[in-house]
């Protein structure tokens, strides 16, 4: 029986030779990342422990990205205990290096592996090929003292992407639909897998965009076919894959969907849900009174690039905030070098040092009550970027930096 | 008989001879209030019963504090300062170009001679190009917009002579961190500071700026030097003869006059929790810190960065110390983006955040917690001012600091 | 407002106002809701402590630092009668005097008071404290008159003919 990418690498780090969905099995974890959101009370529980130690201290990687700078003396004391914890058992830790899905592609992760994350769009690793998910902080916990945890075997849904993306249309327009087509649950507990020729259209910014975004739809992860662009990457990034997976001609899928690119149009999620999706038309003239451009789906120099292209000799309208944040350093090093950094601040944006921003409504550029934000981000939940009451319309970076010129929502063919 | 430098502005504003301690009513040249404090203005404007301000063109509104917003009350304010604005015509209005005092100067609000108020206490900044400013609060802000004119006591001068040449890696901060020690935090209340000599005279406005800010740790009113060519330059003026003539007569009377010799300044540090707390940084030397905070109003300009750069370049910060770097302004930010040094500090691993008062208010922009070092650039160690009370904060150069940021500890740059 | 009696609480030299409101509280939406945390980083139980008509006594440089208006504002609030300190600074001083919170300079007194004493103040002439009389100067005319309009806000009121 044949199997799909999820399965290979399930069973490659449990050590048998076949697994099916709804098995339980043992697996041996590869990496372990976690961030500022939740390191505290995992340090807490561990200092708790009768005997108290980590497996494979090389494994873990902890980032300081949701409040940094830090904003508050709350977020100075998580971060104090997250610092000097790391410090004294040696855990690679970064802060203000970016955010820390961004930060593990650049540095970390390789095709083939098993990754958790104490973070929910961990997913994103699968753009090149490794099965990353997202758990809590017990979880996590586990799987640092004992270096290994326990999996279901989830279903996998098939995505058979053809064609290409059209001018003006973005990766983020595509996973949006997806997820407005298959419901915020259409994808619970399942792996999603995307490849097809369409696949090799998209650059791997645009995959992490993919694949960061599949928890939206409720997946355990998101899983692209390794090819030579996944390739490439890790070989600019000096890393070696560990394991080429791909789904056997026979493998089994709960569902298979095939996708034209080319009919995908821009599109908005408007509050308060994810998958409520509508062509991005129907919301054009809506107020705002922020814009944020970043995020681990959305702040890398491609969209960044997308944005500048926009506003290269415009002006922010003067009534709306818009926060552009690099997903990375590395990524705002480029920007800087490639002039976009000044272009943004030409027009009167705001430039944020890398960090999660209002993607994470507990820092900085959180929006009051009943203001409006539309944004690259990955959540638009009630209150997610401050105020209980407050509005998140999603967009792509084209979609979300012209409504930051015009005042309100607004596509990029009009400004 | 001869006159200082406040008692000439006074005279040229009122036609009054006043001299130190008579009370006399100025015409306000320029107002600045900034966002943290817009909604009490403003609600105390309308509560005083006026109808409209007595010239919008001559007022200011800055968001700096709350920019971007940390809190989700914080945007209130900019909602608030937008009605004000659009309700009352006015048209200067700054939502995220950086710190007020710098946009205040920069922005060409304030020219020699100038008597200007200003919602924040380090108002005492434009003294840097001759104009007597200094901070009050929204309520008298209030009653300033309605009526455009406002009570002072004519102050007292202290005249603070500086010659020669400042040793290498001393800064203008170190002079003025120095001179705070020396008077005590209250050592010049009520009174103005007026800076001479050729050492001053040497410097440029952006290191001018630093000092005169600084003035109010001291207590001083305000903090005035003489206008120059560079002055002229800065605020893109023609210096007139009224302008030329503020400086302090030589049979002025001073009620303290302190000399200083440039060669004798050494790197100095304000240390916990006090801005007179000063000490030289070789008599500290060795205290690890946690993090580097370059920025504000008192030492975020251009000079300030490049400074930092200079000694940070090919280097990078030690582990697990932050440091941190906030423009003060948006024009700063993008020249510093410019010639290269933004690039330099974060090929050195610094946070550049966006131009704002960052930590330096203590509400963003890299809070610490109980038993955290910091070593800053800007104005206040107060307790509790970036943090817990537990913080130690001390205040340097940015030269010192980006030195510190290196090597994780307290050293003398080299 | 000749003369009045208070309980007294001691502060020394240089409260800057982050210790009398720190910044972090600035943007709460009025006065009451910030009064909670004044002093809060000096002396945290001290703003609940505080009763109705109760004086500071202080050492110099009281409310050194920034213009924020809360500072006084808050003290009022708290129900503090007037500060007595040896010096103040001066953007808290004129503040103060607008928002109506009476201030008393006196070099001698907060050294040979404690905390608890009962002193009386006797505006413009002398505070008596343990049937001692320590001297005060008469305030100028100009704070006199805005204090006798009530305040800054009631003065411009009258300006405008509204009051």
């Amino acid at each position: 029986m044949g199997m799909t990418i999820a399965e290979k690498i399930i069973a490659a780090a449990a050590g048998v030779s076949e697994v099916k969905p709804g098995d339980i099995h043992t697996v041996e974890l590869d990496r372990l990342m976690s961030n500022d959101g939740t390191t505290h009370l995992t340090i807490d529980m561990y200092n708790k422990l009768k005997n108290p130690h980590i497996a494979d201290v090389d494994k873990l990687v902890w980032i300081v990205d949701h409040n940094v700078p830090c904003d508050s003396v709350k977020t100075a004391a998580s971060h104090k205990k997250m610092r000097d914890f790391a410090k004294k058992n040696g855990i690679k830790f970064y802060e203000g290096e970016g955010v820390c899905h961004q930060v593990m592609m650049e540095k970390h992760v390789t095709s083939g592996e098993l990754i958790f994350g104490a973070d929910s769009h961990t997913c994103a690793y699968g753009a090149v090929g490794a099965f990353g998910t997202g758990v809590g902080c017990t979880d996590y916990l586990y799987a640092m003292v004992t270096g290994h945890s326990w999996l279901l075997v989830p279903e996998t849904l098939r995505f058979n992407l053809t064609g290409k993306l059209q001018e003006g249309v973005y990766a983020r327009d595509l996973i949006l639909t997806i997820i407005g087509k298959i419901g915020a649950n259409g994808a619970n507990y399942m792996a999603m897998e995307f490849g097809g020729e369409g696949l090799h259209t998209l650059n791997m910014s645009d995959r992490i965009s993919i694949c960061n975004l599949c928890v939206e739809a409720g997946a355990k992860t998101a899983l692209m076919e390794v090819d030579d662009i996944a390739l490439d990457y890790l070989k600019e990034h000096g890393r070696e894959p560990k394991h080429v997976f791909k789904s056997d001609d026979d493998a089994n899928y709960a569902k298979v969907y095939d996708i034209d690119l080319s009919t995908i149009k821009p599109i908005v999620a408007k509050p308060h849900f994810v998958d409520s999706v509508v062509d991005a038309k129907e919301c054009v003239g809506t107020h705002i009174d922020e814009a944020f451009l970043g995020s681990c789906n959305n702040g890398r120099i491609e969209d960044l690039r997308a944005g500048a292209q926009i506003i290269k000799g415009k002006k922010v309208n003067p009534m709306v905030r818009f926060l552009v944040v690099p997903a990375s350093a590395d990524v705002y090093r480029q920007a800087l070098d490639e002039g976009i950094i000044d272009t943004f601040m030409e027009a009167g944006a705001i430039v944020m040092n890398p960090n999660c921003s209002v993607c994470w409504g507990s820092c900085q550029g959180v929006i009051g009550e009943n203001e409006v934000l539309i944004s690259t981000g990955t959540r638009n939940f009630k209150g997610r970027a401050g105020h209980k009451d407050s509005f998140v319309y999603l967009a792509s970076a084209a979609t979300v930096t012209a409504s930051a010129i015009k005042g309100e929502i607004a596509t990029a063919d009009m400004v | 008989m001869g006159k200082t430098i406040i008692e000439k502005i006074i005279k040229n504003n009122t036609g009054i001879d006043a001299k130190p301690g008579d009370i006399v009513t100025v015409n306000v040249d320029r107002v600045m209030i900034h966002d943290i404090f817009i909604p009490f203005v403003a609600s105390k404007f309308e509560e005083m019963g006026f109808k409209k301000l007595w010239d919008p063109d001559k007022v200011v509104l800055i968001y700096d504090h709350l920019v971007p917003a940390s809190q989700v009350d914080d945007t209130r304010h900019f909602k608030v300062g937008n009605e004000f604005a659009e309700k009352y015509g006015m048209k200067n209005v700054h939502r995220s170009d950086g710190i007020c005092h710098q946009l205040m100067t920069e922005a060409l609000y304030v020219k020699p001679g100038n008597i200007v108020f200003g919602t924040d206490s380090h108002t005492t900044t434009y003294g840097c190009v001759g104009a007597f400013s200094s901070g009050i609060g929204y309520t008298e802000m209030a009653s300033i917009l309605g009526t455009g004119t406002m009570w002072v006591k004519v102050p007292e001068t202290i005249k603070v002579s500086i010659t020669g040449k400042l040793p290498d890696n001393v800064m203008a901060k170190d002079i003025i961190l120095k001179l705070i020690g020396d008077l005590g935090a209250d050592g010049a209340t009520y009174k103005a500071l007026e800076f001479t000599g050729d050492t001053v005279e040497n410097m440029t406005v952006a290191s001018r700026m630093s000092m005169s800010n600084m003035a109010i740790e001291a207590g001083a009113k305000c903090a005035l030097f003489t206008p120059d060519e560079k002055t002229a330059e800065y605020c893109e003026i023609e210096l007139d003869d009224k302008q030329k003539d503020l400086v302090g007569d030589a049979d002025a009377v001073y009620c303290r006059e302190i000399c200083y010799k440039a060669e004798d300044f050494v790197p100095v540090m304000a240390c916990p929790s006090n801005v007179d707390h000063v000490e030289p940084v070789k008599d500290i030397e060795g205290k690890e810190i946690d993090q580097v905070f370059i920025g504000s109003c008192t030492n975020g300009r251009l000079e300030d960065l490049m400074a930092a750069a200079s000694i940070l370049k090919g280097k990078h910060v030690a582990s697990f110390v932050k440091l941190i770097v906030t423009p003060a302004s948006r024009k700063i930010y993008r020249q510093a983006d410019e010639n290269g040094t933004l690039k330099i500090l974060a090929d050195a691993g610094a946070m550049i955040t966006h131009p704002s008062c960052g930590l330096c208010c203590g509400r963003t922009g890299g809070i610490l917690t109980d038993g955290e070092v910091v070593v800053a650039t800007n104005n206040r160690n107060f307790l509790g001012r970036m943090g817990t009370s537990k913080v130690e904060i001390y205040l340097a150069s940015p030269k010192t600091a980006a030195a510190c940021a290196i090597a994780g500890k307290i050293v003398t740059p080299q | 407002m000749d003369k009045f009696s208070g309980k007294i609480w001691v502060l020394g030299d240089d409260i800057d106002t982050d210790i009398i409101i720190p910044t972090e509280y600035l943007a709460l939406k009025t006065v009451d809701d910030m009064k909670p945390y004044a002093f809060s980083p000096l002396r945290p139980e001290l703003a609940g402590q505080i009763s109705e008509g109760d004086i500071i006594v202080a050492g110099k440089n009281f409310g050194c630092g920034s213009s924020r208006e809360q500072a006084p504002e808050i003290i009022k609030a708290l129900g503090i009668k007037c500060v007595i300190a040896k010096s103040f600074a001066r953007i808290f001083f004129r503040n103060s005097f607008n928002n109506g919170l009476l201030l008393i300079e006196n070099e001698d007194l907060h050294d040979v008071v404690s905390e608890g004493d009962n002193i009386t103040v006797h505006v413009n002439n002398y505070i008596e404290h343990q049937e001692k009389k320590y001297p005060i100067a008469e305030l100028p005319q100009n704070l006199v008159d805005i204090v006798n309009a009530g305040g800054l806000v009631k003065a411009m009121r009258k300006l405008n003919g509204l009051d």
